[in-house]
């Protein structure tokens, strides 16, 4: 069923926590260089479906296929090393490091010295770790954040810790990326320049994004094609201008009557 | 006489850490023999002090004491804020560790100048073929997916148990080799000349570290995916167990010379000054080089978020466990250097009381600090055992005992005044990350031309 231009394919994913489906026989395909939204009322399961694709929650069933190879029951760590990174939701930076460890830490599956280069200090270990720490800056360069290098991370604001967050998930290189509500706790213009900036990454490093957000302005404003889940279910799957007008989603956000009023 | 004691030890604390922060800072120059002449020199000074010009000796005998001990506890420190403060898996299992390092290369010299070289040829062979039979079955285990902790620990025992018969098998077929050269107690062979000593003592420290090492690698795989509150009470079970087993060692384990609860006696005292400089040198270098990598890096991020490191590819489960391996290697050189030191090892130095030790020098000195580490193992030992002691036995027989209320109550002002330990994260010279420069502006697209496209 999967094709070339296919990179991630889900299908009748459910999680069970106990007695409660959290999701249920959830489908998604992504196809190369998209830019999907995945939206849906507080507690609809959008984050669930985040954490178990990337392995932080093992699924109950269904599976999860990419690249064309079920990632399902891998660990979280291999399958970032596959190619799929994640920003949080509430932001999960290492906060007590510098911001350039922190994109650095990102760097480190990828690290061409071994433990025993790093306790030799060789020069292997001076090149590599030369050559690691300029890219780290690179991507600080990108989000213009390359003067706050060696400040430490939680002292930021909200809205550059977002930025480092983003920086950190891209130095993972990954195809594809997830990002969960980049927008939370932005005022109107940050939101303004994260549209822009997520559009620059999608076109720079050649992504796929899947996104979950809230403010249905960023997700209609950059979003291709829409993913509506509510309790655990995917209600409707469409454009953003199909997602506007479907009743059952104006349902879902506003409650019963509101659809017939609208 | 009290005052001129009391001013003279505060004098000399000053005058250590004066020591260990010129020392860290000759460690930092970048021409390397600069470096190495500066260490030879702070080696230097030391050994001569430690000299007796005729009856001049600017450190006593006890001073000297004070300054092994400090080395060892610096070890053991190390691995302790490399496993709580660095990875933050809270692990009370280091004395445990220390006392297998000790124990065991006590054992090796000990049955070496009485003649036996079974000691070194097992714990040898042991430790070697234990090792690459682990290394090979993770080798072997990383071909399958989802394999259970458990599964993989079993193997693993296996692994160890085998190649534990094989040594000791070897051990015994190679020894008659052995005997002529060893000589007897009175009258020593070849290999107990002073220089072949050296060596079987250099051999049984670093044996002795790998075979905590060890230990802990078969210990820590199982337990460290518990949480953190429960990991140190296992670790803290860990180290009872190990303390049962030293005071049990004659009758359920077939070591008659470790004499059990008496405590053994006879090990020779090998450790002198570049011994203990070299391993506690050698410990730090590893340490710092470590941190300041890669590998450091992913070990600090665990600390940090474990589910961000995670999704940022990081192996938790691989990166705990190395930590508490190399943090128990450290203890278990440190271990073998106290045991050559003081001749004398009793299971009661190892007991769970004083397993806290280290863990309360690294939250004086500061979780996550190295210098601190250092600094606050040498102030511990010179202000606790050497200070407090001798001032307070001068109050009455029974006084010293008041140091166990008085550093509580130092630990309990610290803790309210500066919770971060006396250092904080400051590093010191050699120690200190070096500040990375802002890069020179290269050819990559800054965001402002995407706006404007967009």
């Amino acid at each position: 069923m999967s094709t070339m231009s296919t990179i991630l394919e889900i299908s009748d994913l459910t999680k069970f926590f106990g007695g409660l489906g959290a999701v249920r026989n959830f489908d998604l395909t992504l196809k190369k260089g998209d830019l999907n939204g995945l939206i849906g009322p507080n507690g609809a399961g959008k984050t669930t479906v985040f954490n178990l694709i990337t392995g932080i929650y093992e699924p109950t069933a269904g599976d999860i296929v990419f690249n064309n190879t079920s990632i399902v029951g891998l660990e979280p760590f291999e399958i970032t090393r596959l190619g799929i990174a994640r920003t949080f939701q509430n932001i999960r930076l290492f906060s007590n490091l510098t911001v350039l460890d922190n994109v650095r830490i990102a760097y480190h599956p990828h690290t061409k010295y071994g433990m025993a280069d790093g306790i030799l200090h060789n020069r292997k270990f001076d090149v590599h770790e030369r050559e690691l720490t300029e890219k780290a800056q690179e991507f600080l360069a990108i989000f213009g954040l390359e003067n706050l290098q060696n400040e430490i991370a939680k002292n930021l604001p909200y809205g550059q810790q977002r930025r480092v967050e983003i920086a950190r998930a891209l130095a993972c290189e990954p195809r594809l990326l997830l990002l969960d509500e980049p927008a939370a706790g932005m005022n109107p213009r940050e939101i303004l320049e994260l549209m822009d900036l997520i559009h620059f990454i999608h076109d720079r490093f050649d992504l796929t994004i899947l996104l979950i957000e809230h403010q249905m302005r960023v997700v209609m404003g950059i979003c291709k094609y829409i993913t509506v889940m509510d309790f655990g279910q995917v209600i409707a799957r469409g454009t953003p201008k199909e997602i506007q007008e479907n009743e059952r989603v104006i349902e879902a956000y506003l409650g019963k009557g509101a659809g017939h009023a609208a | 006489m009290e005052l001129g004691f009391l001013l003279g030890s505060i004098f000399k604390i000053f005058a250590i850490l004066a020591y260990l922060y010129g020392l860290l800072w000759v460690l930092a120059r970048p021409n390397r023999w600069v470096k190495l002449i500066g260490v030879v020199v702070a080696f230097g000074v030391i050994q001569l002090a430690l000299t007796d010009f005729g009856g001049f000796q600017v450190l006593t005998n006890f001073d000297s004491g004070l300054l092994f001990q400090a080395c060892a506890m610096t070890m053991v420190a190390l691995g302790l804020n490399l496993i709580y403060g660095f990875n933050g898996q809270f692990s009370l299992g280091q004395w445990g560790f220390y006392g297998i390092g000790a124990y065991t290369a006590a054992d090796i010299t000990y049955r070496w100048v009485n003649g036996d070289a079974r000691g070194l040829l097992v714990v040898g062979f042991g430790t070697i073929l234990g090792g690459l039979a682990l290394i090979y079955i993770g080798r072997w285990l990383k071909r399958f997916r989802g394999v259970p902790v458990l599964s993989s620990f079993t193997l693993y025992l296996i692994g160890a148990i085998l190649a534990g018969i094989v040594a000791v098998y070897i051990g015994n077929a190679l020894n008659p080799l052995f005997e002529p050269l060893l000589g007897t107690n009175l009258s020593p062979g070849v290999l107990n000349s002073s220089l072949a000593l050296q060596i079987v003592f250099f051999l049984a420290v670093v044996f002795a570290g790998i075979f905590a090492a060890e230990v802990s690698f078969l210990f820590g795989l199982p337990v460290l995916t518990l949480g953190s509150d429960y990991f140190g009470i296992a670790t803290l079970g860990f180290t009872i167990v190990v303390n049962v087993l030293m005071i049990n060692s004659d009758t359920i384990l077939p070591f008659p010379e470790m004499k059990g609860g008496r405590g053994m006696v006879g090990i020779p005292k090998l450790t002198t000054w570049f011994w203990a400089f070299f391993f506690m040198l050698a410990v730090i270098i590893i340490m710092r080089n470590l941190i300041q990598s890669s590998t450091g890096r992913a070990i600090i991020s665990v600390r940090e978020d474990e589910v961000a490191a995670k999704a940022m590819g990081i192996d938790i489960a691989g990166s705990k466990l190395m930590a508490f391996v190399i943090g128990s290697f450290f203890a278990g050189i440190g271990g073998a250097v106290y045991a050559h030191f003081i001749g004398f090892l009793s299971p009661g130095t190892f007991g769970f009381l004083q397993s806290f030790n280290p863990l309360i020098i690294i939250v004086f000195g500061g979780l996550g600090s190295m210098t601190g580490t250092i600094a606050a193992s040498f102030g511990w030992i010179f202000f606790l055992e050497g200070l407090l002691r001798v001032l307070l036995s001068q109050m009455g027989t029974e006084a010293p005992t008041w140091r166990f209320v008085l550093y509580p109550i130092t630990l309990l002002l610290l803790m309210l005044i500066r919770p971060q330990g006396l250092l904080g994260n400051i590093e010191w010279g050699f120690l200190k990350q070096k500040d990375v420069l802002p890069r020179a502006p290269t050819t990559m697209e800054k965001p402002e031309v995407a706006a404007s496209e967009a």
